[in-house]
C-alpha cells in the first residue's frame, strides 16, 4: 500500500501511486456503502472533530457521514461561534482540542496553509477541507475518482475547468490531480479571474470559450464567489453569464459525450444553465455520493490503515 | 591625560576617506584622533584587532524600536543591544510607536528613555500626519526644533497626493527630508505577499508591484516640484529601482534604500507560510531581486537600512494571513550584506560598507559613519570569514521573528564602540 501520510493536506504534494491507493481504498468503501448494513469498525472508538471556520454543508456532512460510516465518534463545530470568535489562536484551539482526546481532526479554514499549519503542530491525522484559495484535496479526489469510474483512467483527456479561477481551491487542487492522472486542464473565465501565472503550474490559460471548449472530455463549472468579489473582477453577474455561463448552445460545443460536473453549490442561470445541470450528462450528484466514499478512504489511510477485514 | 584607546592591528576600512589599509587606529576621549604622544600611548587600552575589519559603526536608517507602546516587542535597551550586537553604533527609529511620535512631548519622552537605556545612539523620526493617520499635517517645525532628523508616516503611506504635496512644501521650508514607505493601497489591498506565480499556487492574496511603483513615481514627481529631498524606504520591485534610476538621471533630490532580505530573499519563501517570511513591501521575484543588487552597484540605491520590526513569537505563531508584517534585522544585516555584495564579489569590501556607514549618514545629514580624524568613535570590529547560524530566542532584540533562523550566515561582528566605549564585546552588551 503506498500511502504513509499522517495528514492529507495538499494535492500537490501526493504522488500518483498514492493517489490511485486512496482510489482503489475508495473502490472497496464504496462496496460498502452498497451493503444492507453499510457500515464498517475501521474507526470505532476514534474521536473525529470537524473544525469548520468557514460556512460548508456538503463537505462538513460528508465528512461526518463518512467518519460515522467508519464506526468514528464524531464532533462538529462551527468555529464561527467558537472561541476563536473570542480571540483565541488557532494553535491554542487545536492545542485543546488534541487535549479532549480527539484523534483525527478535520479543518476547513479561510486562511491559506491553515491546514498546513496545525498539522505540524498536532501529532494526531489532520485533514484539509479546504484552506482559502490553496487546496481542497478531498474535493479533487472525488472530482477525479467519478472521473475515473467513467472512464478508467484519466490519461490523455482533456478536461476545462470554467469559471472563478483565481478564488478556487477546487481549481488549484483539481490541476494537480488531473496532471498526475495524466489529464490535460485548461482553464477558462475572464482575464481578471484566470490570470496567466496558473500556465506554471501545468494547465492552460484560455479567455475563449469556444476554442477553450472545442476538444473536452469533460467540463467542470466553478461557482462565481460574487461575495469574495469586494474589487468587482467583471463587471456584473449578467455579464459574466452572457459571456462565459454554460448552455445548451456552448454545451455542444464540447465532445459529444462529454461530462459536466460542478463542486458546488451551483448558483443556477449564472455559471451553467438548470436545465445541463439536470441533464444526463451532468455528474453533480454522483460527485457527492463518491466524495462519501472518498473521504472514508481518506480518513482509514490517515489513521494508518488496518487490515484489509477492516474494509471487507 | 585624555583616555586613550589603541585598536591595533585590524585592517581600517573607512569609505567616507576612501581609506582601506592596515593600521592601527587611536581614540582620544571618545574621538578619532591620529597618534597621540608616547606617554599618552603609555597608559592606552589596547585592543587587537588582528584578523577583524576595522569599521566605521554602521548607521541604519530605519528601525521600529516600538517605544512608547509596545514594550513586549522590544524597548530601547533591547533595540539598542540588537544594533550593537549587530555592529550598528547609530539608528534612526520610526515614529509608529503608541502614541505616534506626532508632537513634541513624545520626542522628548523617546529621547529620555534613550538617555536612560540607549547603548547606540538614537536618531527619532516624527510622523509627517496627525496620528498617521493620512488626514492632517504634523507639527514638522516643533517636531524639528526637538531634534527629529526626518518624517516618515512610519509603515503607512500618505495616500493623499495633495497631502503629500504639502507635507514635502512644509518640510522643506525646514531642510527636514520626508521618508515615504511607497503603496498604493488600492493596489495593496489585502495583499499578504507578492503578487505573483508563488501567490497565484498558494491561493494567497496578493501586493502587486505596481502598487510600489505608482507611489516611487508619485513622490519623485512631488519632489521635482517642490524640491523637497524624498527618501524612499525599502525599494523592492525592477520597475521602482528603473524610475528612481531615470529621476536620478534627472537630478531629482531622491535617496532609496533596501533592506537585506530583500537582497537576499524572494518570494518563493513563502511556500512554506513561514510567517518570518512576511514582511512589507513583500518579498519580490528573483528579476527583482537582481534589480535590487545592480541598484547598489550602480548608486541608484543608496544605502543599506534593515527596517527592524520585531513582532512576539505569539504575534508570527499564527495563519500566514494573520500574522503582522515585518521582521527584525539589526543583528544579521551585515552578514547578509557581505554575503550579497562582497563575497559575491559584486563590491569591493570598501563599496558594501560605504552602503552600511557613510552614505547612510549622508543622507540624513547624521554626522556619522566615519573614521575621521575628529569624529566620534564610534567603531565596529568583525571578522568578514567568521560563520555563525543565528538561533530563535537567542537574539539580543526581544523578538525571534527573523528569516534567519537556523540559516549559516558568514561575517561575524566581534566588538563594537560607541564614543571610544565598548558596548559590545562578541558575546555581552557592556553598556552599564
Amino acid at each position: 500500500m503506498s500511502w504513509n501520510r499522517k495528514d492529507l493536506i495538499t494535492i500537490e504534494e501526493l504522488s500518483s501511486e498514492e493517489i490511485n491507493t486512496l482510489f482503489e481504498t475508495a473502490d472497496a468503501f464504496k462496496k460498502v456503502l452498497g451493503r444492507k448494513t453499510a457500515k464498517t469498525p475501521a474507526l470505532r472508538g476514534k474521536n473525529v472533530v470537524n473544525l469548520f471556520f468557514e460556512n460548508s454543508t456538503r463537505t462538513r456532512v460528508a465528512f461526518e457521514m463518512a467518519a460515522k460510516r467508519l464506526s468514528a465518534d464524531v464532533t462538529s463545530l462551527d468555529m464561527k461561534t467558537s472561541s476563536t470568535a473570542k480571540g483565541e489562536t488557532l494553535r491554542d484551539t487545536v492545542e485543546n482540542i488534541r487535549a479532549l482526546a480527539a484523534d483525527i481532526i478535520i479543518i476547513r479554514h479561510s486562511a491559506p496553509g491553515s491546514a498546513g499549519y496545525i498539522a505540524k503542530i498536532l501529532d494526531i491525522p489532520v485533514l484539509n477541507a479546504g484552506d482559502g484559495a490553496h487546496e481542497h484535496p478531498t474535493q479533487a479526489l472525488l472530482d477525479c475518482f467519478t472521473l475515473r469510474e467513467k472512464w478508467g483512467d484519466l490519461k490523455g483527456r482533456k478536461i476545462a475547468i470554467l469559471g472563478d479561477i483565481l478564488y478556487s481551491r477546487v481549481a488549484r487542487s483539481n490541476i494537480w490531480a488531473m496532471n498526475k492522472l495524466g489529464a490535460e486542464v485548461t482553464l477558462v473565465g475572464p482575464s481578471t479571474l484566470v490570470p496567466r501565472e496558473f500556465e506554471r503550474l501545468g494547465a492552460k490559460v484560455s479567455h475563449d470559450l469556444k476554442s477553450a471548449l472545442a476538444d473536452k472530455d469533460a467540463v467542470m463549472l466553478l461557482r462565481i464567489q460574487h461575495e469574495r468579489q469586494n474589487a468587482s473582477a467583471f463587471p456584473s453577474l449578467n455579464e459574466y453569464t452572457s459571456m462565459f455561463g454554460l448552455n445548451a448552445d456552448r454545451f455542444s460545443w464540447l465532445k459529444k459525450d462529454a461530462i459536466i460536473m460542478h463542486p458546488g453549490p451551483i448558483n443556477r442561470g449564472v455559471e451553467i444553465d438548470s436545465d445541463l445541470a439536470d441533464s444526463s450528462q451532468s455528474v453533480i450528484l454522483e460527485q457527492v455520493t463518491n466524495g462519501l466514499a472518498v473521504r472514508m478512504a481518506a480518513l482509514y489511510l490517515c489513521n494508518g490503515g488496518a487490515a484489509e477485514a477492516a474494509i471487507a | 591625560m585624555p583616555r586613550c584607546t589603541i585598536i591595533k592591528n585590524g585592517r581600517i576600512v573607512d569609505p567616507k576617506n576612501n581609506r582601506d589599509e592596515a593600521a592601527d587606529l587611536y581614540i582620544l576621549d571618545g574621538k578619532i584622533a591620529s597618534k597621540p604622544s608616547n606617554e599618552i600611548l603609555d597608559t592606552a587600552e589596547i585592543i587587537d584587532a588582528q584578523g577583524l575589519v576595522v569599521s566605521p559603526g554602521l548607521v541604519d536608517l530605519h528601525v521600529h524600536f516600538r517605544v512608547p507602546g509596545q514594550k513586549h516587542k522590544e524597548t530601547i535597551r533591547t533595540g539598542t543591544s540588537a544594533a550593537a550586537a549587530g555592529g550598528f553604533t547609530s539608528v534612526v527609529c520610526m515614529p509608529n510607536t503608541s502614541p505616534a511620535v506626532d508632537n513634541a512631548g513624545t520626542v522628548q519622552l523617546i529621547k529620555d528613555i534613550v538617555d536612560k537605556e540607549g547603548v547606540v545612539n538614537v536618531f527619532p523620526t516624527g510622523t509627517i500626519t496627525v496620528g498617521r493617520q493620512g488626514e492632517a499635517l504634523a507639527p514638522t517645525g516643533s517636531l524639528s526644533r526637538m531634534g527629529i532628523v526626518a518624517i516618515s508616516d512610519g509603515g503607512k503611506c500618505v495616500q493623499n497626493a495633495g497631502l503629500m504635496r504639502r507635507a514635502l512644501q512644509y518640510a522643506h521650508m525646514f531642510n527636514v527630508p520626508v521618508i515615504d514607505h511607497c503603496q498604493d493601497y488600492s493596489l495593496s489591498a489585502d495583499g499578504v505577499m507578492n503578487e505573483g506565480f508563488v501567490s497565484t499556487k498558494l491561493g494567497l492574496r496578493g501586493i502587486h508591484k505596481a502598487a510600489e511603483d505608482i507611489i516611487v513615481a508619485r513622490d519623485i514627481t512631488l519632489s521635482t516640484h517642490t524640491g523637497a529631498h524624498i527618501h524612499l524606504q525599502h525599494i523592492s520591485s525592477k520597475s521602482a529601482v528603473d524610475i528612481i534610476r531615470r529621476a536620478k538621471a534627472r537630478g531629482i533630490n531622491v535617496t532609496a534604500e533596501v533592506t537585506p532580505h530583500h537582497l537576499a530573499l524572494t518570494d518563493s519563501e513563502v511556500e512554506s507560510f513561514n510567517t518570518n517570511f512576511k514582511m512589507n513591501p513583500p518579498l519580490r521575484e528573483e528579476e527583482d531581486r537582481i534589480a535590487l543588487l545592480e541598484a547598489l552597484e550602480d548608486g541608484t540605491i543608496d544605502c543599506i537600512a534593515t527596517g527592524h520590526a520585531p513582532h512576539t513569537d505569539y504575534e508570527k505563531d499564527v495563519e500566514f494571513d494573520y500574522a503582522p508584517f515585518g521582521v527584525i534585522g539589526l543583528e544579521t544585516a551585515l552578514s547578509i550584506s557581505l554575503a550579497q555584495l562582497y563575497h559575491s564579489k559584486r563590491l569591493s569590501l570598501l563599496g558594501t560598507l560605504s552602503l552600511l556607514t557613510s552614505r547612510p549618514a549622508e543622507i540624513l545629514k547624521l554626522n556619522k559613519g566615519t573614521l575621521s580624524e575628529g569624529a566620534d568613535a564610534d567603531v565596529t570590529l568583525f571578522d568578514p570569514e567568521e560563520t555563525w547560524t543565528p538561533q530563535f530566542k537567542k537574539f539580543f532584540s526581544k523578538s525571534s521573528n527573523s528569516p534567519w533562523i537556523g540559516r549559516e550566515l558568514k561575517g561575524k561582528v566581534k566588538k563594537t564602540l560607541v564614543a571610544g566605549k565598548l558596548v559590545f564585546d562578541g558575546q555581552k552588551i557592556l553598556a552599564d
